[in-house]
């Protein structure tokens, strides 16, 4: 550390603090990755306002009453908020050591997380083979828009599930992996933030109009 | 001030790694009432809207907001373990500031838009022009 001395007329020393500290590796990472996920949210919310306008205009096309499952949306739901509660859990063995644990809890994170997709993608197919594609009007072009989006965000979360666990495989829980763990485990809990969101605006709000 | 108060002001932010460590996780029993909340919370919009237990669709609206609001907050708190304290202050103020955002981004959104949907000359009517 610098220490600027400048002597007084007094001739006693006056002692300022240079204004950079030295910070461990990883001391801002989790504030860092809070403003990414902040501005994420941004994201989100132009994409919300967007499907708010476009929202009623079918085009003489299917309406939401016509094209949503609410069945499959719950048990979509549930996948998601399953996944969740399971990724707190290898938090949880994480703090204690029990690596074994942290990667079987992770493991059932993706599987749940890889449902949560297989589901939403067999929902998009259903709808396309339907004729329900993004073209068909301004409606489905914001749905796809706004629910592919959050989609691909969960697909990357997958791949930094499956990557992280090979970390940890690899070189067991060292600080740095438990940074990035708690990093992946705001990722995973802000896109549950987000899917509640989706199920509300998009596909109750959208049953119910 | 001594130099003393600037040393031991010092000596905090060399042992500034123990901040990392000391992020609280929260415990099983908070995860697991987040979780039972969410359930909850996430079950009754969903019941309300498949039965239509409620008379009309603009209260039932109204309601599954109101709960997707709660949710949200239940998720912040238990999950993502958002406090006043974390990071200095930091994180919430960024939370604040992208809440403001989002509140601008959608009511000015929805809003204008709107309007614009409503004084628009309808179709009809401008087939007849030209």
């Amino acid at each position: 550390m610098t220490v600027a001395v400048n002597p007084t007329q007094t001739g006693e020393p006056v002692f300022y603090l240079a204004d950079e500290h030295p910070h461990p590796e990883g001391y801002s990472t989790s504030l860092g990755f809070w403003i990414y996920l902040m501005s994420d949210c941004l994201i989100f919310a132009i994409l919300f306002a967007t499907f708010g306008v476009l929202g009623g205009n079918y085009a003489a096309g299917p309406a939401p009453k016509d094209l949503f499952e609410l069945p499959l949306v719950a048990v979509n739901t549930s996948m998601l908020l399953l996944s969740s509660i399971t990724y707190g859990f290898a938090m949880l063995t994480m703090q204690q050591n029990k690596i074994g644990q942290t990667q079987m809890w992770l493991a059932i994170t993706g599987l749940f997380g890889a449902a949560f997709i297989g589901i939403e993608l067999s929902e998009f197919a259903h709808m396309i083979h339907e004729g329900a594609t993004p073209q068909r009007s301004a409606f489905l072009s914001a749905f796809f828009t706004l629910v592919g989006t959050h989609g691909l965000h969960v697909t990357c979360g997958l791949i930094w599930l499956v990557t992280l666990m090979v970390q940890v495989w690899k070189f067991g829980l060292i600080e740095a992996n438990r940074r990035r763990l708690m990093c992946l485990s705001m990722f995973w809990h802000f896109l549950d933030v987000v899917w509640i969101g989706v199920f509300t605006f998009v596909y109750l709000l959208g049953v119910l109009r | 001030m001594n130099t003393d108060t600037h040393a031991a002001h010092a000596d905090d932010h060399h042992h500034g790694d123990s901040h990392a460590q000391a992020h609280v996780h929260g415990s099983f029993s908070t995860y697991m009432l987040g979780f039972v909340l969410s359930v909850v919370l996430t079950a009754i919009p969903f019941w309300l809207v498949m039965s239509g237990a409620l008379p009309s669709k603009q209260i039932t609206a109204l309601v599954i907001m109101a709960f997707a609001v709660v949710q949200i907050v239940v998720h912040m708190i238990y999950f993502l373990h958002m406090n006043t304290t974390s990071e200095n202050g930091w994180s919430m103020m960024a939370l604040i500031f992208t809440i403001v955002m989002v509140v601008i981004a959608l009511s000015g959104s929805l809003w204008v838009m709107n309007h614009l949907n409503s004084n628009m000359m309808p179709i009809h009517q401008m087939t007849g022009m030209k």
